[in-house]
């Protein structure tokens, strides 16, 4: 528990902040690539404590807000079959659909059961044969493996009344579409700790170069962040782009092997739908041929679900980092956590949800 | 004396205009029952709506009520936890704890309580035994009489084996005036102890987590430990135990029942690091996590110093410690100082909180 208070140290925060201070002579626009990052910037105040040159930019990385609308119709569409147990991590129960969640859903009869691990709907459906059991796999690269692994396991065990909704996305894909936009003000990325602690880092330093952008993998602690921002202003003022890593503590450049061996096995990259962005190509994964009867799309027909996305929510730029939060017009107003128009205000790791639940004393919406 | 139920009120979900969020959920979820923005909603809205009157209108966690020219605090509450058993404490020390408390933070010492029992069909007698056995431990650890009670049965599949609601009264002391809407700018705010054990401790056993180290509930009564602080002053502003939705709840709901602001000073408040490390692995923050045994005052700053060393001397609040004061900015609103110097808004929540997936 001891890391915990290390990793706040407002002593060591001051003297990080220093540095970037001292270092910083001209505007820089980073990106801070995962939800969990922009949270915990928000939550502890970092982006008010860092000098007026380094804007942060809040990323596409929180995998709840960027499941597509459509994914999400089919889950609800499974969830309320009967005989279906429908599994999911919590912060997915609710994550508006076309008109209802997840919640509503098991408020109505759907059984809608919130798990903390894959595993555990996997022995749902042990214990309950008569039942069809399926668990919504979303995430980035860090929940991947063990989704892989929980279809792995299902048919080592011959569990057959278990599938996988799979909605999996990839980080550099997104990078890469985030740098290729027009309108994109991105100079360099923190990238995402946790994604790199499963990958490793050996599919950055292409982009950096290609793009000429510093990666930076930072992690999730006040003093990861600042760590990150000082080494990635260190960078821009050089006229640098490597990729470093500056969260030792969990990533090492092979990444875990075991994992990757999982997910090379079980998955395969596909085109894949990221919400408010549109389709990135090869930018997600789908469960490879020799798994494909534990996919619950093929098991279940959901192909008639009939989306309607709210023409109010601008939460895509707000995920490409074209806008922030508070520049939506909608941001405060039609759309609250409570009314949410889009996913990044109803996710814990959504931008538009940190602005909201830590920000309105000082962002007012706009219009 | 109670005004008459408003029979003219027409529940009528597809007409209502007034109570606009509660359209958003034509059905009950779980976080009507989370003690958060939901549940508060479903109260004022639906039944204060329909039934309600002066004294259930002030909100409180128990009625200040005059019978026969004393002052009486009158509360019920429903106990509807899984498991049924967890560290430190079960369903049956949370129910009369749980009610002796809710008095407490009107100022009055539990005097009598009653307890009923709904049992699902199924359920072994063993059990039943050992939460009756722990209701009676606590009663008899807070001072207060089980003076009534009632059983009912329900079907298999129909209950979560054992619910217990208690209800109980007790009387408040003269010159005692207790309630969320006496807070003061300037006022002191004092918490009794660390916060967020009890709703880690059920959660590592109800989903099979396990954090490295045990946490135990805090669940306790606290009618002692609030007669050792009206010792010091009867001018005790508000009380309030952060049961569900935490310690974050509490003060938002007496921000706004007072229109006045809470500045937090978050590295002041109490946590264990187990809980600390508990919810930073389930993406939970530790002042939304409920308590049993932990209390929260609001005090003029003149009695603080003294009320402070009062609660210190107590075993309930050995590690009470001051968190923040009563601001007359921001109306409503509760904001938190953080630990590396920013500000963030503290909200109510909407429902419970969801562990994150990553």
């Amino acid at each position: 528990m001891k890391y915990i208070e290390e990793f706040n140290d407002p002593q060591l925060a001051r003297r990080l902040l220093d540095e970037i201070r001292a270092t910083v002579t001209r505007p820089w626009a980073m990106m801070e690539v995962c939800g969990g990052q922009t949270h915990s910037i928000i939550r502890h105040g970092i982006d008010q404590l860092l000098p007026d040159e380094v804007e942060l930019i809040h990323g596409p990385g929180c995998p709840v807000c960027v499941t597509p609308l459509e994914m999400i119709d089919k889950a609800l569409a499974i969830a309320s079959r009967p005989n279906v147990v429908f599994c999911s991590f919590g912060d997915m129960l609710r994550v508006p659909g076309t008109d209802r969640d997840l919640f509503r859903v098991k408020g109505e009869g759907g059984d809608v059961r919130v798990v903390y691990s894959p595993l555990d709907a996997l022995d749902i459906a042990r214990r309950e044969p008569d039942k069809e059991v399926v668990f919504f796999g979303i995430g980035f690269e860090t929940t991947a493996p063990a989704n892989a692994m929980t279809v792995h396991e299902a048919r080592r065990l011959g569990i057959a009344n278990f599938s996988l909704l799979v909605s999996h996305v990839r980080v550099p894909p997104a990078i890469d579409a985030i740098m290729l936009a027009p309108e994109c003000r991105v100079q360099a990325f923190l990238a995402a700790g946790h994604v790199c602690s499963v990958m490793g880092t050996a599919e950055y330093p292409e982009l950096a170069e290609r793009h000429r952008v510093p990666i930076v993998v930072t992690g999730f602690e006040p003093l990861d962040i600042l760590e990150g921002v000082r080494r990635t202003v260190r960078q821009l003022e050089r006229g640098e782009h490597r990729v470093e890593n500056a969260y030792p503590r969990a990533v090492r450049e092979a990444g875990n092997p075991a994992a990757l061996r999982m997910l090379e096995e079980v998955f395969e990259v596909t085109d894949r739908a990221w919400r408010g962005i549109g389709t990135i190509p090869d930018s997600g994964w789908r469960l490879a041929e020799a798994f494909r009867a534990y996919d619950a799309e093929h098991r279940f027909d959901v192909g008639d679900v009939r989306t309607v996305e709210s023409p109010e929510c601008h939460s895509g730029e707000v995920l490409q980092g074209l806008i922030k939060p508070n520049e939506c017009p909608a941001f405060g107003t039609t759309c609250t956590p409570r009314t949410p128009l889009g996913a990044t205000m109803v996710s814990s790791e959504g931008a538009c949800a940190a602005y909201y639940l830590y920000r309105r004393l000082e962002v007012t919406p706009v219009g | 004396m109670a005004d008459t139920a408003r029979t003219d009120a027409i529940v009528d979900p597809a007409n209502w205009t007034c109570p606009v969020p509660l359209r958003d959920h034509p059905v009950v979820v779980m976080g009507h029952g989370g003690g958060g923005a939901l549940s508060g909603e479903l109260t004022e809205h639906l039944f204060a709506a329909a039934y309600g009157n002066e004294t259930l209108d002030a909100l409180t966690d128990s009625a200040a009520v005059e019978l026969g020219g004393a002052r009486l605090a009158f509360s019920t509450d429903s106990y509807v936890v899984r498991p049924l058993f967890f560290p430190g404490g079960s369903i049956g020390d949370l129910a009369v704890n749980g009610t002796v408390n809710d008095l407490a933070m009107s100022g009055a010492r539990a005097a009598y309580l009653s307890t009923a029992f709904i049992l699902e069909e199924g359920v072994e007698l063993e059990v039943v035994g050992r939460v009756a056995q722990a209701v009676g431990t606590a009663a008899a650890a807070a001072g207060v009489t089980v003076a009534t009670g009632d059983t009912k049965v329900v079907e298999a599949g129909h209950g979560d084996g054992v619910y217990v609601n208690t209800s109980g009264i007790g009387l408040i002391p003269s010159g005692v005036d207790i309630r969320p809407q006496r807070a003061t700018p300037g006022d002191v705010i004092i918490v009794s102890g660390p916060i967020g054990a009890h709703g880690v401790a059920v959660l590592s056993v109800r989903e099979g987590l396990e954090f490295g180290s045990d946490v135990l509930s805090d669940t306790a009564p606290l009618g002692g430990l609030v007669t050792a602080m009206l010792k010091v002053t009867p001018d005790i502003h508000v009380l309030r135990d952060p049961t569900r939705g935490g310690l974050a709840t509490s003060l938002c709901e007496i921000a706004t029942a007072s229109g006045t602001g809470v500045v937090l000073t978050e590295s002041s408040v109490p946590v264990p690091d187990a809980v600390v490390a508990a919810c930073g692995f389930l993406g939970l923050d530790p002042l939304y996590v409920a308590n049993e045994g932990r209390l929260v005052a609001f005090v003029p700053p003149e009695h603080a110093d003294a009320v402070l060393a009062a609660m210190r001397a107590h075993p309930q609040g050995a590690a009470a410690a001051v968190i923040g004061t009563c601001v007359a900015e921001h109306p409503g609103m509760v904001v938190a100082r953080t630990g590396l110097g920013g500000t963030r808004v503290v909200d109510l929540p909407l429902g419970e909180q969801l562990p994150r997936i990553c």
